[in-house]
């Protein structure tokens, strides 16, 4: 698939001789030129551009971030409100990067749903899809470092418990926890170590984008019927019909995006992060930034001890096992149909799984109290049911609804307005009007 | 679509059936819930998308701040020289900064010294160090001001933050700080209020706080006609402190105005363009 549609011709004698040494135009022709995808692709999937574009929006604002501000317990706060007040533009650069983690993350989310909803994981594509989580967890660590360089009260505070998760591990958990640190408590060292790393792991993040869309581009994408493209009427090439329409995707997710910027820059953050940070007081509550609440209201939700496992420990591994069972989602869903277009059950838990995710956000921003801590436990035990019991058995019971034979053959019968199940009786015909 | 929304109305119907009880208990929990007020709603000249600061209100605030709150409060990430955004020209500001005296040095012998100030320094601190400022205060540092009107946020609960992001609602901080000065009230029955702690219903953080109530009415003098009130100076300060917290809104606004116009123009013809290509195949 990734070697049939290589059209690129160099027109110029300097195309013809940079072609015979260093291919670059060409490899940047056959990715995103004349590379096919399924010619029934929405709007989903335009999330991914969306997804690059926010990469490098990060790591350019935050490299200028990154010269006017100051790594140290003394100088980080203020040196981020002189940013905000007397770099030329510097409120800008900062609600852009304050901001754009915001968007990242419900970008990345989206593209998330997209991906479990048209069972964009199965085979061959469980290395995109791992990848894709390991992108994930590279950008909560990111994010969750960043929040911690204005050193307000919920930066500290929120490094502060994070870090503290560690200690729940017998035995290894504390000098992991101090290893993190550079001491017993989070100070100057801590702050100087993830300063660095925030730096870093973006370079890493792109690393992996880079094999992400490599791996994307052996298996080529899929497509909301999930059948696999067969022929060639069931592609288009990407420019311009993908190109265009992740330009849409990408010009009206900016549209979003600034609003917020410019109209409502602190609504995503917490007012407490403009309190420097102290830490003989601690905030009345502690809650991290709203894309990682669902995981803080699981964290919270674990209030029991399971046999020798405490409930420290529990809610620990309740956390980090909600992302790690991701990794096994693949082998998980024993279903042989891709798209829950055509999986009428897995469609419905699919939107108890997106309202419980939703659920649990809310639950994450409430203190772990009472009916709280009780609901919580419900979406929790909800959260894992749904990749652990409900996806392996639907495989087994669903009954689903008549697959297309083809793309092409879904996008006619679409376009000729019957219904879902009827059989399409016509083959593929020429794809083009024009 | 609506087969999608028929099958998911009943569980989203559940899950407000199963958070009802929670609000319910809530409100009946033992420990009572602050602030007891949510902040009273002002009319604020800089809220909305196109919204500025009253530059008169913010000279007004200034002086309400220098005459009555400085004496406790600091606000040292504000320079003189940006009170040129308030209208004043660069010898007004040289005039009013030469006020005031700040520590400087050490000089060619190694000693401090203190000097006037000039447009480049700070507000000065009232107190030398936050012990000091909580020493001289019942035991509680008086916060800085420079940053207040936007560390300040009294929850809205669901649904009304959502409701929020489309009135564009950006302006709990100075609600409260309204809310606060203007709050100060007798205790209710049944509330007791600690030893140099004063009522007020909304106050973040408990029932009662140690700052006294801190102005009066004709405390300040205004020379514009203003009203000589406490309502007035309460308003005044507050927005005086937003303006001290978020200095470059009117320009973020501004530049914000344009990037959504351009947004929307380039949206528009992106969406011409991918209409015109899609039209020559079915998809």
């Amino acid at each position: 698939m990734s070697s049939d549609h290589s059209t690129y011709q160099p027109s110029t004698g300097f195309g013809r001789w940079m072609d015979q040494r260093l291919p670059i135009v060409r490899l940047s022709h056959d990715s995103f030129v004349s590379y096919p995808v399924p010619r029934n692709l929405n709007y989903a999937y335009t999330f991914g551009a969306i997804l690059m574009v926010m990469l490098v929006l990060q790591i350019l604002t935050g490299v200028v971030l990154a010269m006017h501000y100051a790594a140290s317990t003394g100088l980080a706060f203020n040196s981020v409100e002189k940013i905000m007040r007397d770099v030329n533009s510097g409120w800008l650069l900062r609600y852009l990067h304050a901001n754009g983690a915001s968007f990242f993350f419900v970008a990345v989310y989206v593209h998330i749903g997209r991906g479990l909803y048209y069972g964009s994981y199965k085979a061959p594509r469980e290395i995109l899809w791992i990848l894709g989580v390991i992108i994930f967890l590279l950008m909560m660590a990111t994010a969750f470092m960043g929040y911690v360089l204005p050193w307000g009260q919920m930066s500290f505070w929120g490094a502060t418990v994070i870090t503290g998760f560690f200690t729940a591990f017998p035995g290894i958990g504390e000098p992991i926890q101090q290893l993190l640190l550079g001491g017993f408590a989070v100070d100057n060292p801590t702050l100087n170590r993830f300063f660095s790393l925030h730096y870093l792991l973006p370079f890493m993040i792109a690393g992996v984008v880079v094999l992400h869309v490599w791996a994307l581009h052996v298996t080529g994408q899929t497509n909301p019927t999930g059948v696999e493209v067969k022929q060639k009427t069931d592609t288009l090439p990407f420019t311009p019909y993908a190109s265009v329409k992740d330009a849409l995707g990408i010009a009206l997710f900016m549209l979003v995006f600034a609003y917020f910027v410019f109209f409502m820059p602190n609504f995503l953050g917490h007012a407490d992060n403009y309190i420097p940070a102290n830490p003989l007081k601690t905030p009345s509550h502690i809650v991290p930034e709203w894309y990682f609440l669902p995981f803080y209201a699981m964290l919270r939700a674990i209030t029991f001890n399971i046999g020798p496992i405490d409930s420290k420990l529990g809610g620990v591994l309740v956390m980090f096992g909600s992302i790690i069972v991701l990794f096994f989602l693949p082998w998980l869903d024993t279903s042989k149909v891709r798209s829950a277009v055509y999986r009428p059950w897995y469609k419905l838990f699919f939107w108890l799984f997106v309202i419980n995710a939703i659920f649990l956000g809310w639950l994450g921003a409430k203190p772990a109290e009472g009916t709280y801590t009780t609901m919580a436990q419900i979406g929790t035990l909800y959260y894992f049911a749904f990749f652990l019991i409900i996806m392996p058995l639907l495989g087994l019971f669903e009954t689903p609804k008549r697959l297309p034979n083809s793309i092409t053959e879904a996008v006619l019968r679409k376009d000729g307005g019957n219904t879902g199940n009827t059989p399409a009786s016509a083959a593929a015909t020429p794809d083009t009007r024009g | 679509m609506r087969k999608l929304f028929a099958q998911v109305a009943p569980i989203a119907a559940m899950v407000l059936a199963l958070s009802a009880p929670a609000m319910a208990a809530e409100e009946e929990g033992a420990t009572p819930h602050y602030p007891l007020l949510k902040p009273k709603l002002v009319d604020w000249s800089f809220a909305g998308p196109l919204g500025g600061y009253d530059k008169g209100q913010l000279q007004r605030g200034l002086k309400v701040y220098t005459e009555v709150c400085a004496a406790c409060h600091s606000m040292n990430l504000v320079a003189f020289r940006t009170l040129e955004d308030l209208g004043y020209n660069e010898a007004q500001v040289k005039t009013f900064a030469a006020n005031y005296e700040v520590e400087d040095g050490p000089n060619g012998d190694g000693e401090m010294f203190t000097r006037t100030a000039v447009q480049s320094d700070y507000f000065p601190s009232p107190f030398p160090n936050e012990e000091a400022a909580a020493a001289a205060n019942n035991g509680a540092a008086p916060p800085d001001f420079s940053l207040l009107a936007k560390a300040r946020y009294v929850e809205r609960g669901f649904p009304q933050f959502v409701f929020d992001i489309f009135t564009g609602y950006n302006e709990s901080g100075p609600n409260y700080i309204y809310s606060l000065l203007t709050g100060y009230q007798e205790p209710p029955e049944g509330i007791e209020v600690p030893e140099g702690a004063y009522f007020n219903p909304y106050y973040l953080a408990g029932p009662a706080l140690a700052m006294a109530p801190p102005l009066s009415d004709e405390q300040v003098t205004y020379d514009d006609g203003s009203p000589e009130t406490v309502d007035q100076y309460s308003k005044d300060v507050s927005a005086f402190m937003m303006w001290a917290a978020e200095p470059h809104m009117e320009e973020r606004k501004r530049t914000g105005f344009m990037v959504i116009l351009f947004l929307l123009i380039l949206t528009g013809l992106i969406f011409m363009t991918k209409k015109s290509i899609f039209s020559r195949v079915e998809h």
